[in-house]
């Protein structure tokens, strides 16, 4: 058992180095960096301060985080709302169409995502697909377009994490059991009563994880913005990028990171205790019954 | 026969989200076969576009980058991977904390260690480029590897094992002629899995690379490419690259799912 355990040290060492060095160390490094100086010239300077704190909560920095929250919820909203209707229509399709229906929804998701973005733009841009087909349509002029605007990010958000959301409200239907509905149709109600009491109840645990996933990969999202919204738009993730590489304030860009990591960390660490929860509920449903 | 309710609305839904999910892809792959290459006039087909695409310098060069960093940070995250894997498993009994350091990379949202790696490459003034974005790499792509050995250590048989010791093999003997074999078609599904994710990997290449030419990736070419708007060139060479990664994916899942079943 000794020398198992040893050859385990031996074997996990270099691995557990490596995530040490190159993940937890630079993580403790931003936490340490948001409390330091910026030089002069750039760089940093190693006397311990608050201001980029304040700086944080300053209305400019506080506005684009909140601006970025709002984008992020309402892609969500929107992706959970479409997701989750998809993944009800595909998990009340007959059963051998399921498997396929779902691989499909979900295999967008295996390509590039600056490629799924980028077919947005070759879609929404002025000699695009969509004004020239208003044009056709003999819309006067054409409609505009919305490229580089809020609503093609948001558009861009839905249309990448979409699968996603699918995949998250599938697992809770599909595991439903259909003697739930069937009891409540069976005693009177109508059926939008049992998707309201029945159906939507018990798939929150789906709807939840999907909404984190949406909303914390849309929060600190870099490409979207850059991408569809244009140089003129601004998200969190694009602010701290420019701390780092262009303005050159590393303490701010750090402190900025923090916050946003925080907010990340939070949600994520939500869902997983309620996800955790949800399981020790089923395990003892199941035991009781 | 069970009675399908709303059948026509189901399907409604479903036509509008599969249309919502293909038609900008299916839009680009089809335009990188305009010759013309006008997104709203189709003049007929033409490779014209792939052919372009060969000749570009700055694409092959960032191709060239794309491989080596695949490359590279795949045999070492195989390798540690697969290490970290087995002395996991081996081990009666695991810290928590040990367990969410190996998970951690999967779960972090890529721009937080993209961030936190480029703070500290910067504090430690330490010059970006090819290098630091191999090394960074590896640090997700062993999290994959690791958790796709694992899955298949769960099913290991560990007295195949024990019955080698026993015949006096060493230890070193036993995981070269025992250990490693069974384990291959997952070491190999693990690798191609982190090949694909390297390929791909944008956020995490962008603020580890540095400011030099020289270390510029295909993800981050095709990035500051589509920056300037719509070229039938990124249109042949994204319908490429999409192809690339389902391919190497589907490869990735067969290999594993056939061993297990």
């Amino acid at each position: 058992m000794n020398f198992k355990n040893k050859m385990s040290s031996v074997l996990i060492a270099p691995a557990f180095l490596w995530l040490i060095a190159l993940m937890v160390v630079p993580c403790v490094m931003i936490l340490v960096l948001g409390f330091f100086q910026r030089g002069i010239y750039g760089g940093i300077e190693y006397n311990f301060t608050l201001e980029n704190f304040q700086l944080v909560f300053d209305s400019l920095y506080a506005g684009i985080f909140l601006s970025s929250a709002r984008i992020a919820g309402t892609a969500t909203i929107i992706a959970v709302f479409i997701g989750y209707f998809a993944a009800y229509a595909i998990a009340t399709s007959p059963k051998k169409w399921q498997p396929t229906l779902l691989f499909f929804a979900v295999l967008p998701f295996w390509s590039n995502y600056l490629i799924r973005t980028y077919a947005w733009i070759v879609l929404l841009n002025r000699e695009g697909l969509l004004v020239g087909f208003s044009k056709w349509l003999g819309i006067d002029g054409g409609i505009p377009s919305i490229l580089y605007t809020e609503s093609a990010v948001i558009l861009g958000l839905v249309y990448n994490y979409l699968p996603f959301v699918i995949l998250s409200c599938y697992a809770p239907l599909a595991r439903m059991n259909p003697d739930f509905r069937e009891a409540s149709t069976d005693l009177g109600a109508s059926n939008f009563t049992t998707f309201r009491r029945i159906t939507l109840p018990l798939s929150v645990p789906g709807i939840a994880a999907g909404a984190v996933f949406v909303f914390v990969l849309s929060i600190g999202n870099f490409i979207t913005p850059a991408l569809l919204g244009g140089g003129r738009f601004q998200m969190i993730g694009n602010v701290i990028y420019a701390q780092f590489l262009t303005a050159n304030d590393w303490p701010l860009g750090a402190a900025l990171s923090m916050v946003l990591i925080g907010i990340m960390m939070i949600l994520l660490m939500i869902q997983a205790s309620a996800a955790q929860r949800s399981i020790g509920q089923k395990n003892k449903e199941q035991l009781d019954g | 026969m069970v009675k399908q309710p709303y059948f026509k609305r189901r399907l409604s839904v479903l036509a509008f989200v599969f249309a919502f999910l293909y038609v900008p892809i299916s839009v680009l792959i089809g335009l990188s076969f305009n010759e013309g290459g006008l997104p709203t006039v189709w003049s007929g087909f033409s490779l014209k576009w792939y052919e372009r695409l060969f000749q570009n310098d700055a694409i092959i060069n960032a191709t060239i980058n794309t491989l080596i960093v695949a490359t590279v940070s795949t045999v070492i995250a195989t390798i540690l991977g697969t290490m970290l894997a087995i002395g996991v498993e081996i081990r009666r009994k695991n810290g928590r904390w040990l367990e969410s350091i190996i998970f951690a990379p999967m779960i972090i949202p890529d721009i937080v260690l993209a961030i936190a790696l480029l703070s500290m490459f910067s504090m430690l003034d330490i010059t970006m480029g090819l290098d630091t974005i191999i090394v960074s790499h590896v640090v997700f792509n062993l999290a994959f590897v690791c958790s796709v050995v694992r899955a298949r250590l769960k099913g290991f048989d560990w007295s195949v094992v024990d019955a080698s010791t026993d015949l006096g093999a060493s230890s070193i003997t036993t995981l070269r002629r025992i250990t490693l074999p069974i384990l291959m078609p997952a070491i190999i599904s693990g690798g191609l899995l982190a090949f694909t994710l390297s390929l791909d990997e944008f956020i995490i290449a962008f603020f580890t690379s540095g400011a030099g030419k020289d270390s510029i990736t295909l993800p981050m070419q095709i990035f500051s490419m589509i920056r300037f708007g719509v070229t039938p060139e990124i249109n042949a060479l994204a319908t490429l690259i999409m192809f690339a990664s389902v391919l190497a994916l589907s490869i990735s899942q067969r290999i594993n799912r056939g061993v297990v079943s």
